[in-house]
């Protein structure tokens, strides 16, 4: 971004939450069904039918909002938000308006700067105002292509019609595209973390909107702004707001004026376009929803909920540096997914050796669960295991390399380490009476090298160590092979 | 609260509603008569009064209305589809929107 100007960027994030039923009638949530199979009275908007609320999508909504740092509102009403469109069967989506779930959020999130290849340099915290967390449903899903004469037709399926969401507006205080990205990534962790939602974008159970004005540095007042969709990944998001940074700054360096439209990400083309639209007025006519009674919830609702938050990811990531001496890019590696975060304590707990652990965890271990494309949670090696298998190096046992060796056993069998190091016969002679014994053997056979090595040729040290290490098949501890040789060589 | 042709027009958008002129016309006195019928409760001084949705009292808004999380049967493809007009390959289908 040129230097005199200034982004100015809000976000609204869809998550749909991690309930078995929709919100407010009993069908499944189940993704992938044949279209229409999950669907009733309720979610198809037949007349007389009556809307109940899904207890479990009020508690995962507190849950994400006392996590993101919002207030509960003790009285929450719901609205009819009025629009037509035929994934909308009752003509209006239930929402929540003038009296949301959740209001006057603060998060406090890490947020970086990147060099051109996106790579963060020096991370800092920013705080960010949310201004509203509500709950809402979800709408059917249009079918536009990949079917039959869609030239001519649209297919609607229902299934995902009434599935519980929440809706998580920020004020408008990003300043770049990457505080944005660090924000939705946050909130994304923070979502999965707690299982609230799983947050998963390829599913599209986490949806963004942006809305994104430029002014010159130091104008109070904002520029007009413009909303993009499309934002089908994070990295998406981070692309198209770039982008559209630049083009109101063009636009407005040439002496023209931004548009206020909707303008659709297209990561193909790299660029934004405007979103074909017959009618851009939103007149959604919001009133109160009559067919449900305001949601109430109590304060020994909302402290049960407290009570049950696990240790959210950016504690947990603090109390690894602080706990274990981690530095921050290695303590957030660990605390990008919970259960990690737990594979992770355990291991060091078994190893007592929590920088080992965290080494081990970050480079062997995640490189081997992503290659073999297994979740940690079904990790062939137990923490427990991997535990071990760090004190038998830290005593000694077996060598670093040898390590590396056992651990790829251990991940393609399950078999702990000490069972391989026994079946391999990898265990090193530590025993000092034993290499003390090739060692003196070594010399013995080699009289002349000896003379050399005497008569300063030092270099012929290594052939000395090689020799023993051949004798011990590899076993001997290479260290006190070391000592050794030198005490006899130059005694 | 003046109601003028042009809200009309808007509301007809609105509500997806094809209006002949003269339909339009015929319609901004009616509506107009409606709304000034029911503007009346303005009259009233609310200011003291909470707004009571869905008519319930406190005691009423307190009362546990909630359901488990439960999934229930639903209706299932063929029967959500047997009142569509015009159903295809399991979905309804609908004149190309977008
Ligand atoms: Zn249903």
């Amino acid at each position: 971004m040129r230097n005199d100007w200034e982004a100015v960027i809000g976000l609204e994030v869809h998550a749909q939450l991690s309930t078995e039923s929709k919100i407010f009638c009993g069908c499944s949530t189940r993704f992938g069904d044949e279209p229409n199979a999950n669907t009733c009275p309720v979610c198809l908007g037949l007349p007389g039918a009556l809307p109940v609320l899904n207890r479990r999508a009020v508690e995962l909504a507190a849950r994400a909002a006392l996590a993101l740092g919002l207030r509960i509102n003790r009285r929450s009403i719901f609205a009819r938000k009025n629009y037509f469109y035929p994934d909308l069967p009752k003509g209006y989506q239930i929402s929540q308006y003038d009296q949301p779930f959740s209001e006057h959020g603060e998060l406090e999130i890490m947020t970086a700067v990147r060099d051109a290849e996106g790579h963060a340099r020096e991370w800092r915290p920013k705080k960010i105002r949310i201004t509203r967390l509500h709950l809402e449903e979800d709408a059917g899903k249009n079918m536009h292509e990949g079917l039959p004469d869609t030239d001519r037709y649209s297919y609607v399926d229902l299934n995902r019609a009434g599935t519980p969401l929440i809706e998580i507006v920020t004020e408008p205080d990003f300043r770049s595209s990457w505080e944005a990205y660090d924000y939705v990534n946050h909130v994304r962790q923070t979502l999965r973390w707690i299982g609230a939602s799983d947050a998963d974008m390829e599913k599209g159970n986490l949806r963004c909107e942006a809305n994104v004005s430029v002014r010159r540095k130091g104008e109070e007042r904002f520029g007009t702004k413009v909303e993009l969709k499309n934002l089908n990944s994070v990295r998406f998001m981070q692309r198209a707001i770039e982008y559209e940074i630049e083009r109101q700054i063009g636009v407005l360096e040439s002496g023209g004026s931004v548009v206020q439209e909707t303008r659709l990400w297209d990561d193909r083309a790299g660029e934004t376009r405007p979103m074909r639209s017959k009618e851009e007025a939103h007149d959604y006519r919001y009133f109160p929803e009559p067919d449900l009674p305001p949601l109430v919830v109590t304060d020994e609702f909302i402290a049960r909920v407290r009570a049950e938050m696990p240790e959210l990811p950016s504690a947990r990531r603090q109390r690894f540096m602080d706990q274990y001496g981690l530095a921050f890019n290695d303590a957030a590696q660990l605390t990008t997914d919970r259960a990690l975060a737990d594979y992770f304590e355990r291991a060091a707990q078994a190893a007592n050796n929590a920088r080992a652990a965290a080494n081990w965890v970050r480079t062997e271990l995640l490189r081997e669960l992503e290659a073999s494309k297994t979740e940690v949670e079904s990790c062939p090696i137990t923490p427990e295991n991997l535990g071990a298998l760090i004190r038998l190096i830290d005593q000694g046992r077996i060598s670093g390399k040898q390590g590396k060796e056992v651990f790829a056993e251990m991940f393609a069998t399950g078999k702990s380490a000490e069972e391989i190091v026994r079946q391999r016969g990898l265990e090193q002679v530590s025993d000092v009476a034993e290499i003390e014994r090739l060692v003196e053997q070594a010399i013995a056979a080699n009289p002349k090298q000896v003379e050399q090595y005497r008569a300063g040729k030092e270099g012929l040290l290594g052939f000395f160590v090689g020799q023993v290490m051949k004798a011990s098949q590899g076993r001997a501890n290479p260290k006190i092979v070391n000592e050794l040789l030198r005490a006899k060589l130059n005694g | 609260m003046l109601i003028t042709e042009a809200d009309i027009e808007k509301l007809a958008t609105l509500a997806r509603l094809e209006i002949t002129e003269e339909e339009r016309r015929a319609l901004t006195p009616q509506i107009a008569s409606i709304i000034a019928y029911v503007e009346q409760l303005n009259e009233l001084d609310t200011s003291e009064v909470e707004p009571a949705i869905g008519g319930l009292t406190p005691e009423g808004e307190r009362t546990p209305t909630m359901r488990d999380d439960e999934v229930r049967p639903s209706l299932g493809q063929k029967v959500a589809l047997e009142e569509a007009p015009d159903p295809a390959l399991g979905y309804f289908r609908v004149p190309k929107v977008l």
